[in-house]
């Protein structure tokens, strides 16, 4: 397993390769850049700043040039936040987004997997139903809406929670409930309808038949043969999980005006910040991959069936 | 066996009927599917009716309403956003660029998924291994930021900008239809094909390709709510689709900045929205039931 894992790591750096070639063009082919103001500058000051981000240098050289410095773990100076270096700002982000984004995660997980096991074992049941009916509501409604109709109904109306802004510095629980839940809804819904559909199968299959009808209490059935059993294809969707976590956190810390890295994307992009966008997208990049990878390891020790070669 | 079954079972079955006849049918008694399909179909109706369906073109502004809430009598159905604009019309246009710009999308991702995966199942060895390969590698990037970016480059001409995000979305397609591919390559009448002397092009053309269009059609219809989800996405968070024009994204975007106020300019796009892909999701559900009795 060890050599496994080894052998994956080695095979993400070409992909990690792409992912930089590929957003290294694409940012640069987005017309304008990173010094475009309202008001022209002068071109005297224009070929300085170029000068001293190398910009003036051929792109390969510029590429060869951030290459270098990843590999010395330095993602270069931010563009926009001048006094700031890329990798400043999303170690200054990153926590935000994780405690964010972990909670919505674990509460997914949580919710997701109890749900579509009480759908599962009500089977066709009017609980079945309303289940997924919910979950094909919790798809469905994308995170820009499920956002607003929650600050509306829990912030405007009710007005139980705060509707949004950080605070300076005013920090509390009560300002992380919507973003979470905003986070949450959609990979609840899509864990608890992978949970409902696996444990099905599960429950139909032989050595749960055999295990019932040996008299074994249907707690010990569930708890000792079904529920580990339910679990591989889920432990895959750990990878779009987090995927699909990160797209949410754009949305919703733009929403609620929360500082983490997804909000600097957007504005970045739109700034043409190119180091920002490029240490963003490396960073999610790579932790996507990361993932993927103990998604697989875990999937082999939940199940033995699966060899590494 | 009971009366309800012995009624089930047709009594002329040897009349024959198509795979698709037999979809076709099935589908039919899907109640849910049909009622989401008469749903689509009327959305899509309305919106290609708009300038016909209501009295106020869709970036006229009228200065004695603003966030005015749905009046039936003078035709605001929706109540008017805060330029004083129809937001009905609005809706419907809005839907008009978002089913466009999906339909666009599905069929880039549809043309190089199936060109692709096709290629790949069939011609197999390494040049399959290399393609795969790549596919493997896509799939593992950070796809919204890529969309994010490609929105940036492609401000000025939306078009262009959702060809590229078709170009992005073909993933799936290609490994389903590899896939089938593997599968078919190995049939009876492909090997006939073979022994009759036809050329592997018109091969994948006239027997794999057909073949796989079952697995083909429930994709795309998966695809489309997909592509519409990141146009809005995308429109939402401003990138999209710009002023007078308007996505649905961009009106829920709007309708979120003033809905303390005036709710109904959140609430009536948002529903539009959700219903539609809510409707998608059913007729593609449908029609893979249909489509591939295996999967019953």
């Amino acid at each position: 397993m060890l050599t496994y894992a080894l052998k994956r790591l080695l095979g993400a750096i070409p992909t990690l390769f792409v992912i930089i070639a590929i957003t290294f063009v694409m940012i640069r082919m987005a017309p304008g850049g990173p010094f475009d103001k309202e008001r022209r500058v002068s071109p005297q000051v224009e070929a300085n700043l170029n000068a001293a981000y190398h910009l003036d240098e051929p792109l390969l050289a510029q590429f060869g040039r951030y290459l270098g410095g990843l590999l010395r773990g330095d993602f270069g100076p931010s563009f926009q936040y001048k006094d700031f270096t890329v990798t400043e700002l999303i170690l200054g982000g990153f926590p935000t987004s994780l405690m964010i984004g972990g909670i919505a995660m674990a509460i997914a997980l949580v919710l997701g997997i109890g749900l579509g096991m009480l759908a599962a074992l009500r089977q066709n049941s009017a609980v079945d139903y309303a289940a997924m009916g919910f979950t094909m509501l919790g798809i469905a409604v994308p995170n820009f809406v499920v956002a607003p109709l929650l600050t509306l109904v829990f912030g405007l109306t009710l007005r139980w929670l705060p509707v949004g802004g950080w605070g300076a510095g005013a920090f509390s629980p009560a300002h992380m409930v919507l973003p979470i839940l905003a986070l949450a809804l959609p990979q609840l819904a899509a864990i608890a309808r992978l949970t409902r559909g696996s444990m099905i199968e599960v429950l139909g299959s032989n050595y749960v038949r055999t295990a019932r009808a040996k008299g074994l209490p249907e707690r010990i059935t569930l708890t000792r043969h079904a529920i580990k059993a339910t679990l591989p294809p889920l432990v895959s969707y750990l990878g779009p999980a987090t995927a699909g976590i990160i797209t949410g956190s754009i949305i919703v810390e733009q929403i609620f005006g929360i500082p983490g890295i997804g909000r600097y994307f957007v504005q970045a992009a739109l700034n043409r910040d190119y180091t920002l966008v490029m240490g963003v997208t490396i960073f999610y990049g790579a932790l996507i991959i990361l993932l993927n990878l103990v998604a697989d390891l875990l999937y082999g020790v939940l199940d033995p069936k699966v060899r590494y070669d | 066996m009971t009366e309800a079954a012995l009624r089930a079972t047709p009594t002329t079955e040897f009349e024959g009927r198509s795979l698709w006849a037999d979809a076709r049918r099935r589908f039919a008694r899907n109640r849910a599917a049909m009622a989401s399909l008469v749903i689509v179909l009327l959305v899509t109706v309305a919106c290609i009716l708009a300038p016909w369906i209501s009295p106020h073109p869709y970036d006229a502004v009228d200065w004695d309403r603003m966030l005015a809430p749905p009046d039936w009598q003078a035709g605001y159905y929706f109540g008017t956003d805060a330029n004083g604009r129809d937001l009905f019309v609005r809706t419907l246009y809005g839907g008009q660029v978002s089913l466009s710009i999906a339909a666009v999308a599905t069929l880039v991702s549809l043309a190089i998924g199936v060109i692709w995966g096709a290629v790949a199942g069939f011609v197999g060895g390494r040049i399959d291994a290399a393609m795969m390969r790549i596919v493997d590698i896509l799939y593992a990037l950070p796809f919204v930021f890529f969309v994010i970016l490609l929105t940036v480059i492609f401000t000025r001409n939306f078009l262009l900008m959702y060809v590229a995000i078709g170009a992005v979305s073909w993933l799936d397609m290609a490994r389903i239809v590899r896939g089938q591919t593997l599968s078919l390559k190995r049939k009876e009448f492909v090997e006939a094909a073979e022994a009759g002397g036809v050329s592997r092009f018109n091969i994948l053309r006239r027997h794999i390709i057909p073949n796989t269009l079952g697995p083909v059609v429930i994709y795309m219809t998966l695809t489309i709510p997909q592509v519409i989800l990141i146009e809005s996405f995308v429109s939402f968070l401003g990138l999209g689709v710009q002023e007078p024009s308007a996505s649905w994204g961009t009106m829920i975007n709007e309708g979120a900045n003033v809905m303390e106020i005036a709710p109904w300019a959140l609430l009536y796009p948002a529903t539009v929205l959700v219903a539609t892909l809510i409707a998608l999701n059913f007729v593609g559900d449908g029609l893979r039931d249909a489509l591939d009795p295996k999967d019953r």
